[in-house]
């Protein structure tokens, strides 16, 4: 920075704007000291958390809930939410699915993104058309799309023909960097991309702007109903990847893919700090959340504790997690 | 829990005048000191009143007071006897209420229940609502307000809301009731009754403490005045041996000039920027016309409904047009889009800050750029360094002092707040720069500031047009004052003819004209002069 504070002694404004900075690191801090001691824990009592395997297995099963908290993270800092991203998973997966076999790999992966920006968008353009909050919107949008993953396969699962099936699974196999899967080098470009555009261009700031205060964005000159179809659209390719990722692991697309999953994507955005009000957060606090959910899960496999808790614990950690946050933020008032 | 209340005078005058001492009193939050090593005495029976430029720790020291703070070192006595505060049960079995500006109402329950608030009359747990009809009747009596026990609290307007909280004051038996800037968002009618309500409560043996803003209406309402700079008290005195000239100079550490700077004459051959024509928008901007001149400073005066702002609005597209015709600079501005009008020229510093003009949790610096994303940027991404030293030199250009670019812009003062707000459409060059109370909320020197820079903003060729319901400000600003009622202009004054009162009764539709004769009474403040808000956070 080339500018730094110069506080005026004494004023109400800087005592303000200390208490502030301090608390804002503190928060910062708290989250990742909680995910960092559940890494010290397990790489101290277990032999096999440290190990090049687990940590390739660990990035490859973040992967799917990986891009659709990017999905997520953008669209809360916008200001809304979206709840069809799962469902919009799984029409593209089985879209992905249709196409391979009528067209062959590439077409299908075209044709999955393209589902995703188109039903995305159509999000978007509900959301400012019909003006309902965008958490009714999409959830009734991610019904018809869950409706719609039916009627397209008729109930049944579908899978690419024999010939393709090598080809189809490509993104699940490990590459030569380490063994890391295809998925997890796919994953971490969606998430560097993400973090680009939201810290680095003049399309993050209006979305930060827009989650801020929307109708000063507006007031400021921001066409706010682009940005908000823009980031919907987004939503929608994050998620048509995840969906491929997921048809890619099993082969083959079903109507009730990763039902569910858009609550555990939005846990772990706001886990990692971004502001469920909008305009504050970072991909990066939704990659914290990522690794925290994700662990939970490692761990209990690593140390051999029976799963039948798993969802207690991870639910547990979730809210000592927010509650963690909600204690050291201090929302302006 | 039985209902037993303190001071066990229910309803009845306080039986004798409280004296509250704060001695040698500090605070500080996050290691700054906000309030330094301040003492003061306040007595039962006066009005005492509170004043500070923004961050003087005004508030502070009416929360400290009132047993709402505790002191990192000093001391609060009640009547010689040293007290200890810790909770906001504390401060009320001591005698003290706080009515701060964001009303603390349940708005789903009726006024008697809030003025009961946690404290109903009960037997064993269970309601005995009799009992407090009966108190609450007394101190209706002892008040004379007029409410109906039974009305829901979110139906009031905000002026009876206050009155609530009084009764509910009143009703725990407090001797000391504390208001942080009461009257802001009251209309001018309002405002007096609640003034008179204010001496009365002294006038009853209650120790009333204010802090406001309006310098006249301390020095009307007050018995005693303090005034605090940087944390420390500077002056405590009866309010009779004090002006609006001393009191400024008091807060500012140094006289402030309150006169309105000269706008600069304008030349007869300034071209016209800004063009309406018929401008329409429902009930509210019926058939507005208007011309304003490179270099001219055009105030629009009007009562709080009379359109003044959404023809602003309407003009800037922040609200689409019925019909009408808007030009900048010769080029024809579309409908409807802020960002259109933008592009042709116009910038508009909107009537709310907090709602309508920033980021509030977003940082200084991208506040400041909001409006001007497209000047910095390189296919796209933001050239930081570019938007850090503009906003940089903006900052500086505006006198923001103290003020972290990367600080989230709610930490700063109403007064660095509203810069931040002017530096972010000056870093857009507009040539048509529409203001919307420019100083609302904002201190004495800041205010001065941002006027004089209204005036260099038309010097250097800027046609500005501005709504304000301070009619100095727009008298003393404007080269023309255009006068609106009922969404028209119903007259247009140059400047140096318009007088306050002339204003005024073109501003009241159907009201007599004001009488030359004079000496005369003052004028009885109009209703609805100031604005209230419509957001009422």
């Amino acid at each position: 920075m080339t500018i730094t504070a110069e506080p005026e002694g004494g004023t109400l404004e800087a005592a303000e704007r200390a208490t502030t900075s301090k608390f804002t690191r503190l928060r910062d801090f708290g989250i990742v000291l909680t995910v960092a001691m559940i890494v010290v824990t397990l790489s101290v009592t277990t032999q096999t958390f440290m190990t090049t395997g687990n940590l390739v297995n660990l990035l490859d099963q973040a992967v799917v809930v990986g891009l659709l908290t990017c999905a997520a993270t953008i669209v809360i800092i916008s200001g809304a939410f979206d709840l069809s991203i799962s469902a919009v998973l799984a029409v593209s997966a089985i879209i992905s699915v249709m196409v391979t076999t009528h067209a062959g790999v590439p077409a299908g992966i075209v044709a999955a993104v393209l589902t995703g920006g188109v039903l995305g968008t159509l999000n978007g353009l509900v959301v400012i058309g019909v003006k309902v909050h965008s958490f009714i919107a999409t959830l009734a949008l991610s019904i018809i799309y869950r409706g719609l993953a039916v009627v397209l396969t008729a109930g049944a699962i579908v899978y690419p023909p024999e010939a393709q099936a090598q080809a189809f699974q490509a993104l699940s196999q490990p590459t030569v960097l380490g063994g890391i899967t295809a998925a997890s080098l796919l994953f971490l470009l969606v998430a560097a991309v993400c973090w680009g555009v939201l810290s680095r261009t003049t399309f993050g700031r209006r979305i930060y702007a827009l989650g801020g205060n929307e109708e000063a964005a507006r007031l400021s000159g921001i066409r706010v109903g682009q940005v908000r179809v823009a980031v919907f659209a987004i939503s929608g390719v994050c998620a048509a990847l995840a969906g491929l990722v997921l048809a890619a692991r099993g082969g083959a697309g079903q109507a009730d893919m990763a039902t569910g999953m858009e609550l555990t994507a939005i846990a772990a955005a706001v886990v990692g700090g971004t502001s469920v009000l909008g305009g504050e957060g970072a991909i990066w606090r939704g990659l914290i959340g990522v690794l925290l959910i994700t662990l939970i899960g490692n761990g209990f496999n690593l140390l051999g504790w029976d799963t039948l808790y798993q969802q207690v614990v991870q639910g547990l950690l979730i809210l000592a997690a927010v509650g963690c946050d909600r204690l050291l933020r201090r929302r302006r008032s | 829990m039985t209902s037993k209340r303190h001071g066990g005078a229910r309803g009845g005058p306080a039986p004798h005048p409280v004296r509250i001492d704060l001695e040698r009193y500090s605070k500080a939050y996050g290691g700054v000191p906000v309030l330094r090593d301040v003492s003061m005495t306040l007595h039962g029976g006066r009005v005492h009143g509170l004043l500070g430029e923004n961050g003087a720790g005004k508030s502070t020291l009416l929360k400290a007071v009132c047993g709402a703070v505790t002191p990192d070192v000093g001391r609060v006595l009640v009547d010689s006897r040293p007290i200890s505060v810790g909770s906001p049960g504390d401060a009320l079995r001591h005698g003290f209420a706080l009515i701060s500006q964001e009303l603390a109402l349940v708005p789903a329950m009726t006024v008697l229940d809030n003025v009961y608030l946690g404290r109903w009359g009960n037997r064993l747990g269970w309601l005995t609502a009799r009992h407090d009809s009966r108190d609450f009747d007394r101190l209706l009596r002892r008040t004379g307000f007029e409410l109906d026990p039974t009305a829901l609290v979110r139906d009031l307007p905000l002026a009876v809301q206050q009155q609530v909280e009084i009764l509910r004051a009143l009703a725990s038996g407090a001797s000391v009731i504390g208001m942080d800037e009461p009257t802001a968002l009251l209309t001018t009618t309002e405002t007096d009754r609640l003034l008179d309500i204010v001496r009365q409560l002294a006038a009853d043996g209650v120790a009333v403490v204010l802090v406001s803003h309006f310098l006249d209406e301390l020095l009307s309402v007050c018995d005693d005045i303090t005034v605090l700079r940087d944390g420390r008290h500077v002056i405590t005195g009866p309010a009779s041996e004090q002006t609006p000239d001393s009191l400024v100079e008091h807060m500012a550490g140094r006289p402030i000039d309150l006169l309105y700077p000269e706008p600069v004459p304008l030349p007869s051959t300034a071209p016209v920027l800004l063009t309406a024509r018929d401008l329409r928008r429902g009930t509210e901007v019926q058939g507005v016309s208007m011309e304003v001149r490179a270099g001219e400073i055009v105030g629009i005066a009007g009562l709080v409904g009379s359109g003044r702002s959404e023809t602003l609005r309407t003009l800037f597209g922040a609200d689409p047009r019925d019909s009408g015709h808007v030009e900048v600079d010769g080029h024809t501005v579309p409908a409807g889009s802020p960002w259109q009008a933008i592009r042709a020229g116009m910038a508009m510093v909107p009537e709310s800050r907090k709602e309508q003009g920033l980021v509030l949790g977003s940082a200084v610096r991208e506040n400041m750029a909001l409006a001007s994303l497209d000047a910095r940027q390189l296919s796209g991404f933001v050239r930081r360094h570019a938007e850090a030293s503009a906003a940089g030199a903006m900052l500086r250009e505006l006198d923001v002092r103290g003020a972290d670019l990367t600080g989230p812009v709610w930490t700063l003062s109403g007064g660095n707040q509203q810069k931040v707000l002017f530096g972010k459409w000056l870093l857009e060059q507009p040539k048509v720069l529409l203001v919307d109370e420019p100083t609302r909320g904002v201190d004495v020197a800041a205010k001065r500031q941002i006027h004089q820079l209204l005036i260099d903003l038309a010097a250097q060729g800027m046609a500005v047009l501005m709504v304000s319901s301070e009619i100095e400000e727009v008298l003393g600003l404007s080269h023309r004052v255009l006068v609106m009622r009922h969404g028209r202009l119903v007259a247009e004054i140059a400047r140096g003819e318009a007088t306050r009162e002339q204003v005024l009764s073109l501003a009241f539709a159907d009201s007599p004209p004001v009488q030359d004769t004079s000496p005369e009474p003052p004028q009885p403040a109009p209703p609805h002069w100031r604005k209230t808000h419509d957001h009422h956070r």
